[in-house]
């Protein structure tokens, strides 16, 4: 193949990462700004976003769906996200956005993506009026709603923790759960509670478009994890420092796929290209597992000892390996863990080996936290809380991305299942311990900013 | 990455039979898709042809193409992918 100087094992080697290794593109996803639908009334504001949205949106599906079939890539998803609702809908009277999210679950059906982002509010330092309305209405508007999903930042390493908010948060993860029991509590998998929330993230739940982002944009998340399993089960022998350059190099041909994407979409969609998100996203489907990775370089079992150790070296390679790859890296990109989205993560908690504890350990070396964890319906609010807590301090230490996505399971207690199909997976309950921490949440007020935040 | 071209890669895997070449290019022909290029190898046990094709002028547009490859592919018990070069671009150079 002279005339384009491929050599056959090249070649090969794309096809067999696209058939055999579930290399695709994760998800699409475009960034709308709503700052304009703000008005006094509501239900106008939310006729505003709803036409917005259809607007911009309209080909988005149908050039997901070209790109997929010239390409030869599968895109998993089309996505949206917009600006945090509570900025929004602050203007308008009323005490609950409920409407706006069903404008937003509408407007999703209309375009025809599975999920749409940003029914949200940044409360790091406190709340406004219009924060306040929007976390009160969230058990109701993810009850109603199919495809909305709601992400609330309650921390930053420049703000410190809003533990009266994190407090609060306790409460609505628990209602939330009971306003969806009938179906597992899947209100809460569409509910992410941040520290250091990024403002171009493409993958959901989280996903919502930042104050200091522009009008319109293509952002583009990932996936692989198939890919980089089979080239670390390809190298049995290899030590981990080679083992990382084998997943550096895995990781810059994945993420080379995002970017053609990403640069196609935005030519054709007339939209400026945002980022490529490096995450490795695993799903449901055998062998497109980050804790087979890990067991691949020579765990027994994810959640053992060395699991962190593993991950760190995972999430560094991954990360090193994309950035070549991209003139534009941003969202959250590191391997993801979410325990009901990964085949390798629910059989270790199956198992017992991966435990609540274990996982926050692997939160402080990866994006992005405790994520898809299904814990006892009894589990108190406070409890709920405080692991909230646990996760915003791993991250506002460290300056990075940390999240908690939990679903306390209506009527479940440990060993059982959680069932959501799909790619929100399903989830063995997880012990959580027993002893109360509701005086320290009770406590209430801001966790100070950490020395960290003093870099001035 | 300004331009743009027309031109796909088409991989045919499979165990080595008489006709391959031919068969393939009868499908690529009738489409009016014009071969640029052909390689082909061993790779293990599995022979692998290596196509290069430009279909500027072709009266089929790639999804339909597809189509008809896999037929083709489904007949002669082989795997045929046709993907746009920008893939392999994209992958392998930088």
């Amino acid at each position: 193949m002279r005339s384009v100087h491929f050599e056959p094992e090249e070649i090969l080697e794309t096809v067999q990462m696209v058939q055999m290794e579930n290399l695709d593109i994760r998800t699409i996803t475009m960034g709308i700004s709503l700052r304009d639908c703000a008005h006094p009334q509501l239900a106008q504001s939310a006729q505003r976003a709803y036409d917005k949205i259809c607007r911009y949106a309209q080909q988005l599906v149908k050039v997901g769906d070209q790109l997929e079939r010239e390409y030869g890539i599968p895109i998993i998803n089309r996505r949206i996200s917009v600006t945090p609702i509570a900025l929004v809908a602050e203007s308008s009277a009323g005490d609950d956005y409920v409407a706006m999210a069903q404008a937003l679950d509408r407007a999703a059906s209309t375009v025809g993506v599975n999920f749409i982002g940003g029914f949200s509010a940044l409360v790091h330092k406190g709340l406004t009026h219009g924060d306040r309305i929007l976390i009160d209405s969230l058990p109701q508007a993810l009850a109603v709603t199919e495809r909305v999903c709601a992400s609330i930042n309650v921390a930053s390493t420049k703000a410190g923790i809003n533990m009266t908010a994190v407090g609060r948060m306790g409460d609505v993860i628990l209602a939330c759960a009971k306003a969806t029991a009938d179906r597992d509590g899947v209100g809460c998998a569409k509910l992410v509670v941040f520290c250091n929330a990024v403002e171009d993230n493409p993958f959901m739940a989280g996903a919502f478009h930042g104050i200091g982002e522009p009008e319109c944009v293509i952002n583009v998340g990932v996936s692989g994890p198939g890919a980089v399993l089979s080239a670390v089960r390809r190298a049995p022998q290899a030590d981990l420092g080679e083992l990382a350059a084998i997943i550096k190099r895995t990781a810059f041909k994945i993420t080379r796929m995002g970017e053609l994407i990403g640069r196609r979409a935005s030519e054709r969609l007339g939209v400026p290209f945002g980022i490529v998100d490096l995450s490795l996203a695993p799903t449901p489907a055998q062998g497109d597992s980050v804790a087979q990775i890990l067991e691949a370089m020579g765990l027994e079992r994810v959640g053992t000892h060395g699991s962190t150790a593993a991950l760190a070296m995972l999430n560094d390679a991954v990360k090193k390996g994309g950035a070549m790859a991209s003139s534009h890296v941003g969202g959250l990109s590191g391997a993801f863990i979410p325990v009901s989205e990964d085949i390798g993560m629910i059989e270790a908690a199956e198992a017992g080996t991966l435990t609540l504890d274990k996982l926050e350990a692997m939160t402080c070396v990866c994006s992005v936290g405790l994520d898809m964890i299904a814990v006892p319906g009894d589990t108190p609010a406070a409890t709920l809380a405080a692991i909230i807590a646990d996760e915003a301090a791993i991250g506002m230490i460290n300056r990075k991305t940390t999240a908690v996505r939990i679903i306390p399971a209506p009527g479940k207690k440990v060993g059982d299942f959680v069932e959501f199909g799909g790619l929100l997976g399903r989830a063995p309950v997880m012990a959580v311990h027993r002893e109360s921490s509701q005086a320290f949440v009770e406590r209430g007020g801001r966790i100070p900013a950490p020395i960290q935040a003093l870099n001035n | 990455m300004a331009e743009r071209s027309n031109r796909i890669i088409v991989t045919v895997v499979g165990h080595d039979r008489t006709g391959i070449i031919a068969e393939t290019s009868r499908v690529l022909a009738d489409a009016g898709v014009n071969i640029v290029d052909i390689s082909q190898t061993l790779l293990g046990e599995f022979f692998v042809m290596i196509l290069l094709a430009d279909i500027a002028h072709a009266r089929l547009d790639l999804d339909a193409l597809k189509v008809r490859l896999h037929a083709k592919a489904d007949e002669l018990g082989l795997k045929i992918e046709a993907q746009h070069e920008d893939v392999f671009k994209f992958m392998h150079r930088v």
